[in-house]
């Protein structure tokens, strides 16, 4: 029937990829970019081993004594304790909020109105749409103790408003449970999907026997979900040590700077504002490293735990 | 389906009524979690500032006034802004489509040599990277620093789009079509823009709108890689705007400072309505895509 596989199987190699110079042509684009502004710094982390001076270049800078030495001078610093503490303290946390999206999704599967169901996963979704800087915005905004919606609800309760941008404590609080508030809903989707795929006469099945709603939540719905919560848990994992930088750094202010430098945002002051470009790249480096690590036992515990894992 | 109407016929029993009112009052006070900020930087946008901080706005505007985005007109940035956020995000659409869809349908054909090795250098970049200062040493070494196109061209590639356009093709393009395409001689480049790209209008308008709201919303890029501010986009104005200002201001004391003040939160708030009207307003018209997306992606995450 496929003729054309039996012949190219025999055929030589470069005559398959001859026949085929358009596939190759369309993935060129992607692959220059990729190979420019992928590769290209990744190369670029040697610098990472050197004194880099701009006016020498990456390969006419000298290497620095002891090649070890940026990453020593992170590792004595005062920030290396605090920029380490406050990432892993902000990701751990929000990794602790993932059943959020799994019960929202659970919800949404038990909702049998089909116009409030459609109504609550479109408002659900919504916040994920505002920017980061709108949304950091309007966190500023409405917690302003002067000016904003906590002032009046603490005046209505006859309290004293608290400046929480101001309190260091409240920090992580505050990046977690308004990210659970933008993205929970938008992040329940993949496990919506999940629901609809299950097999609708386990729930006749359960029915018959007289389950509850709850029981067939327990023992149909939630086994369903784990393989997809693991995968995601896994790829979080990869990500321990890369809190992203844009949220935390337009929440940081001078007052709760003591919990709010992550590594990431450490890592641009020192690259990029004040330009010790060897000292950055080695903080980087480090940090990506230990992520890949964690990536790796992650998948490895999974896969002797149970079936899932990345690879 | 079936299993909600099988559910209809049985005779629900006391704790499922139960559990179904818990679950429906649960919900309701998420819904007002969710909407109820929303709702109220809407009112707060159309009333006197007094009254917004003086806790007298709950439910509707109190002393209805447009003082708030009169004063976004008299600032040009914003519009300045608003111009270069549409450029880049219309242009960076453009280059981003091509170049991801275009890679991903290469890479879901199952005939081409190296495919494996290939999707392995692209998948590589998701857990691997230069980091900040690299990157933007690569930036300066192409000159494209400060430059439109830093913002348009070199981050324009997605892994994780290509991915989800690539589990796309190899599950709804059928080989067989591919196949008797081939023996009737039909090249893969207008096989590709004859036959894939129509039956593909779902993918390529879910690859669109993802790649639309990421560029109209990210800050990061400019932050980075922009020093004119003649080429800022909105975002980074809105920054300067609603965070950056936000300190100064609260110190400092005086009527007029209180006055200054307040004017500068009413328009805080008109300026958040502005700047994610666009957004909001198409959004429910094209939930359905995004949604679809999100499950194309699960098949193979």
């Amino acid at each position: 029937m496929k003729i054309h596989t039996y012949e190219s199987k025999k055929g030589k190699l470069w005559l398959r990829i001859r026949r085929n110079w358009g596939l190759y042509l369309l993935l060129a684009p992607a692959l220059l970019l990729l190979l420019c502004f992928s590769y290209r710094p990744m190369y670029g982390v040697i610098i990472a081993f050197k004194e880099f001076k701009p006016a020498k270049g990456i390969l006419g800078s000298a290497w620095a004594d002891p090649w070890y030495k940026y990453f020593l001078k992170y590792f004595n610093s005062y920030q290396f304790g605090s920029t380490i503490k406050n990432t892993l303290t902000i990701t751990l946390y929000s990794l602790l909020t993932f059943p959020v999206p799994v019960l929202l999704a659970l919800a949404v599967n038990q909702m049998r109105v089909g116009w409030y169901r459609k109504f609550f996963q479109t408002v659900s979704y919504m916040p994920h749409f505002i920017s980061t800087v709108v949304m950091v915005g309007l966190i500023i905004l409405l917690l302003s103790p002067g000016s904003g919606l906590i002032g009046s609800i603490c005046g209505l309760l006859g309290i004293e408003a608290p400046n929480l941008m101001g309190m260091a404590g409240a920090f992580k609080h505050l990046y977690v449970w308004t990210d659970v508030w933008q993205h929970a809903g938008w992040d329940s989707i993949i496990y919506i999907a999940a629901l609809a795929g299950v097999d609708p006469t386990l729930y006749e099945a359960a029915t018959v026997d007289g389950a509850t709603d709850l029981q067939k939540i327990w023992h149909v719905d939630i086994p369903m979900l784990i393989p997809t919560a693991v995968i995601l848990l896994i790829m979080r994992m990869g990500g321990l040590m890369s809190l992203g930088f844009e949220k935390v750094y337009l929440m940081q202010n001078s007052l709760n700077q003591i919990s709010s430098e992550v590594i990431a945002t450490y890592v641009y002051k020192i690259g990029i504002v004040n330009t010790q470009y060897s000292y950055s790249t080695a903080i980087n480096l480090f940090t990506t490293v230990v992520n890949f690590i964690f990536l790796i036992l992650a998948n490895q515990i999974s896969k002797r735990l149970s079936e899932n894992s990345l690879w | 389906m079936a299993n909600k109407t099988a559910a209809k016929k049985v005779k629900r029993s006391g704790a499922d009524k139960l559990f179904e009112t818990v679950l429906y009052l649960i919900s309701f006070v998420l819904l007002v979690i969710v909407l109820y900020p929303l709702y109220f930087v809407v009112i707060a946008s159309f009333s006197d500032p007094s009254a917004v901080s003086g806790g007298q706005v709950w439910l509707w505007p109190k002393g209805f006034t447009l003082d708030g985005y009169q004063e976004i007109l008299k600032h040009a940035e914003i519009w300045t802004g608003y111009r270069n956020t549409i450029i880049y995000t219309i242009a960076g659409t453009a280059v981003g489509m091509l170049v991801n869809i275009c890679a991903a349908y290469s890479l879901s054909r199952k005939d081409m040599v190296g495919r494996k090795f290939l999707m392995l250098l692209f998948i590589f970049t998701m857990f691997f990277n230069g980091g900040t200062v690299p990157t933007f040493l690569t930036i300066q070494d192409f000159h494209l620093y400060n430059t439109w196109t830093v913002m348009i061209v070199p981050f324009s590639v997605s892994v994780y789009n290509i991915i989800v356009a690539r589990t796309f093709f190899e599950t709804t393009i059928p080989e067989d079509i591919t196949d008797a395409a081939r023996i009737d001689g039909c090249g893969n480049l207008y096989y590709f823009a004859k036959i894939v790209l129509p039956l593909s209008k779902a993918i390529l308008a879910v690859i669109g709108l993802w790649t639309a709201v990421g560029l109209w919303n990210s800050y990061f890029n400019g932050l980075i890689y922009l020093r004119d501010a003649d080429k800022y986009p909105l975002q980074l104005i809105l920054r300067n705007i609603l965070i950056a200002n936000n300190m100064e201001m609260s110190f400092g004391s005086g009527e007029a400072m209180q006055v200054a003040r307040r004017l500068a939160n009413l328009m805080r708030y008109a300026v958040i309505i502005v700047s994610t009207a666009p957004i909001m307003c198409c959004y429910p018209f094209v939930q359905k895509y995004f949604n679809q997306g999100v499950m194309i992606g699960a098949v193979k995450g």
